[in-house]
């Protein structure tokens, strides 16, 4: 393996950690105030917070590990990408910081207040649509180079179908994946009344994914045929990911295994998340950037990849002392500690 | 929108967020090795006051460490946005050490998450502490990392170019290019010194407005011992970053010093100000001072400015941010030192309320030094991004949007600014350190405490 391939699986590994953990935590938002909107919130806002509290700026630091480091091994998605998503990567950089420290302000500081809720909430749904951005750029045909100047066509990008499916898909995925981690964490805390309202939630929210998936993927082959026929020659990977998808509703819906539930969900989109990767390569940013040509100096690359080795060292283990401390801790998780 | 030019606007956003951040960035760096020390001597003296501060500066901390993680998010990513043409060029040298700073900072959020939530959770009292060195450590770490990347970009090493870039790249050699030890000692000393300075600002105040307190009398001691220590090592970094500059940006510290011609034994100019054929006036000169701070000999010669291309040279109000900085710096040795003194001679009171006076100006004014040093550090490599290779108008994204988003992130600071004074003054407000001490430790004496 080359160290170009090394370091796109390397990120896209963290892409996909980021994906999860900041689902959790945006769906987790949206679920809080909704449960407070319906006067529900009694029962569930008790175990999302003693969840996210301990992880909130964790899930932060995945974000921030995948732009460094795309930067790092790819320098030129700084210019292209950097240029063209000034505006939505600027509003993304406010909500993510309103609702990271609203979140500290909140249940550090003050008592519960509603404003802070709607933020937390609002944000948790608009994050994921204008983080989707980027995915949709990559496709190309947004960003024309001329002399040099990157521009983007904002026009383009608001009527295309494509990019209304992804933005779409990102915010049902992030419900679909925070209600069915907070199912599991639920049956963990063995606290029945919570379970039986985040079991509904996931019911719910099961379908509009899959079905938010296949658009996506129609839209997709109206865009970028290059790509769409890609991810045909990979059909067997989303098949994976439709199966695991069948497992875990099926798992939810028969209300057993709430834990091997959850880890179905994992993988459903680690399978839809890799081949959606696989099939993109060559190309970062169809048609300018691809992972051979734009590509680090061999020297950084390798740098960086033994800084990411050594850093797995530090951080598995912390991460798993964390979890175990927390998140697989049965006395802490039912509030006994 | 204004139609303003996006390479001056893309230079106000990032000092605008810079500015802001440093403020958290400086607590994030020092304020963990504070809450560690108090935890540390409470264990082992079992004293419930340094347990209790330990835990108030903890839960104080908190509302500082998430303005800064945000705002850190948001540097981070204003980098690669506002200037796209530097970072496609100089990426490849200083990602490694970007990356580096990701880890420390992620090690150090684990950690804390874990210190947080698990007072009392453990018999053994010093495993509790033994989290907080991780985030100890994480803090200082990603200071280092960070500001090696800053040091590179005053003195790129580690790389040669050919026709189109870069050529060779060693990433170990940028990271530790002839700025970085000064830069790393200078960043750390002061950030603890401040740190310690504003910690001793609200033992100070407090002991103001409560009289007598053995809680706070307590902190002050500890905060004012650590200031006098960490200011003279921030007085020896700071020695030593002048006499860095003498040898390797003899332009920053001219224009700093408004040294113009090159001569030997060269007069340090303190304040005054620039008349219009660009001479001090209204200046304190001391004789040969410039000479020794350069190069540790009154006499020695001294680069001026006319040896550098007019086209690339620093901006003369930085004299200023170099004075003001030093100033404080100079302040932030004598307050300890004369609390020091009247605490060790019997028959003074070192809690004279003219005595907490002066030290409650001691927290703000640290942290203004750290803006005004910063200030100083930046725009005395203008006109330059990357110092010999790369002009900063030629590194901004050329965006029309830069200025919207400036007035954007303005209402966020703001916002953010504001929120959190409010929360942080409604968390110590409503919850005195007395009646806490009595809940949590019943046993403890009353009356003085």
């Amino acid at each position: 393996m080359t160290y170009e391939i090394i370091g796109i699986t390397v990120l896209w590994l963290f892409l996909y950690g980021y994906v999860i953990v900041a689902s959790i935590d945006f769906g987790a938002g949206f679920f809080s105030y909704y449960a407070k909107k319906t006067k529900k919130d009694h029962i569930i806002n008790q175990l999302i917070s003693r969840y996210l509290s301990p992880v909130w700026e964790v899930t932060n630091v995945f974000f921030v590990f995948f732009f460094v480091g795309i930067v790092g091994f790819f320098p030129d998605t700084a210019f292209y990408y950097g240029t063209a998503l000034l505006v939505p990567g600027s509003i993304a950089i406010i909500l993510l910081a309103i609702r990271g420290s609203f979140y500290a302000f909140e249940s550090y500081g003050s008592k519960q207040s509603n404003v802070y809720m709607f933020l937390y909430g609002a944000t948790g749904l608009l994050i994921p649509a204008s983080l989707s951005t980027a995915l949709t750029l990559s496709e190309g045909g947004f960003i024309t180079e001329t002399n040099g100047e990157i521009t983007m066509n904002y026009l383009k990008l608001f009527t295309s179908p494509y990019s209304w499916s992804v933005v779409f898909l990102a915010i049902v995925s992030v419900l679909y994946i925070s209600a069915t981690f907070l199912t599991f964490y639920a049956s963990r805390a063995n606290d029945t009344e919570a379970l039986k309202l985040v079991r509904k939630y996931a019911l719910f929210w099961g379908t509009p994914t899959i079905i938010a998936a296949l658009t996506t993927f129609i839209a997709l082959g109206q865009h970028n045929q290059r790509h769409y026929d890609r991810m045909l020659d990979l059909w067997w990977v989303f098949g994976l990911s439709m199966g695991f998808f069948m497992i875990s509703l099926g798992l939810i819906y028969i209300g057993k295994y709430y834990g091997l539930a959850f880890i179905s969900v994992m993988l459903q989109f680690f399978f839809a998340f890799f081949g959606y990767g696989a099939s993109h390569l060559p190309y970062i940013l169809d048609p300018y950037i691809t992972i051979y040509e734009n590509a680090t100096h061999q020297s950084t690359g390798i740098a960086l990849i033994i800084v990411f080795i050594a850093g797995l060292f530090l951080l598995v283990p912390s991460l798993i002392l964390l979890m175990k401390l927390f998140l697989f801790n049965a006395d802490y998780v039912k509030g006994k500690k | 929108m204004f139609d303003m030019d996006p390479v001056l606007m893309s230079r106000l956003l990032t000092t605008m967020t810079l500015l802001f951040h440093i403020i958290f960035a400086t607590l994030g760096v020092g304020v963990p090795l504070f809450i560690s020390i108090a935890e540390f001597i409470g264990i082992r003296k079992k004293d419930p006051h340094y347990l209790m501060m330990a835990r108030r500066w903890a839960r104080g901390f908190v509302i500082t460490v998430a303005i800064g993680v945000v705002t850190g998010t948001a540097i981070g990513l204003q980098l690669s946005l506002l200037w796209p043409n530097f970072m496609q060029v100089a990426g490849n040298v200083i990602s490694l050490p970007l990356f580096m700073e990701v880890f420390a900072f992620f090690f150090e959020a684990i950690f804390l998450g874990i210190y947080l939530y698990t007072w009392d959770r453990f018999k053994n009292q010093m495993i509790h502490w033994a989290f907080s060195l991780p985030v100890v450590i994480g803090g200082g770490m990603s200071a280092v990392f960070i500001t090696t990347v800053n040091a590179f970009m005053n003195t790129p090493e580690g790389f040669t170019t050919g026709q189109d870039g870069f050529v060779t790249i060693n990433p170990i050699q940028a990271m530790l290019n002839p700025a970085t030890p000064t830069k790393v000692f200078h960043v750390l000393a002061s950030s603890y010194v401040t740190v310690a300075a504003i910690l001793a600002t609200i033992a100070a105040f407090s002991l103001l407005k409560k009289k007598s307190s053995e809680y706070h009398k307590k902190a002050l001691k500890l905060t004012m011992m650590a200031t006098f220590i960490f200011a003279i090592l921030t007085a020896i970094a700071g020695d030593m970053s002048a006499k860095f500059l003498a040898k390797e940006q003899p332009e920053k510290l001219a224009a700093a010093e408004w040294h113009f011609q090159t001569e030997e034994g060269a007069d340090l100019i303190l304040f005054g100000w620039l008349n219009e054929q660009d001479m001090p006036v209204g200046a304190i000169r001391l004789p040969g001072l410039l000479s020794f701070l350069a190069h540790g000999d009154f006499s020695s010669e001294v680069t001026g400015l006319e040896e550098i291309p007019e086209d690339e040279r620093p901006p003369l109000w930085i004299h200023y941010m170099f004075d003001l900085m030093v100033s404080i710096g100079m302040a932030l040795v004598l307050i300890p030192l004369l609390y020091l003194i009247l605490m060790k001679t019997k028959k003074w009171n070192e809690h004279h309320k003219w005595m907490l006076r002066l030290i409650v100006l001691g927290g703000p004014l640290a942290m203004l030094s750290i803006e005004f040093g910063w200030i100083y550090a930046e725009e005395g490599r203008q006109p330059w991004i990357l110092r010999g290779f790369m002009k900063v108008e030629e590194a901004a994204t050329t965006s029309p949007y830069v200025d919207l988003m400036f007035i954007f992130f303005f209402l966020l600071y703001a916002t953010l600014a504001t929120v959190g004074i409010i929360v942080l003054r409604k968390l110590f407000r409503n919850n005195p350190v007395e009646v806490e001490l009595e809940k949590k430790y019943p046993s403890i004496e009353k009356g003085d405490s």
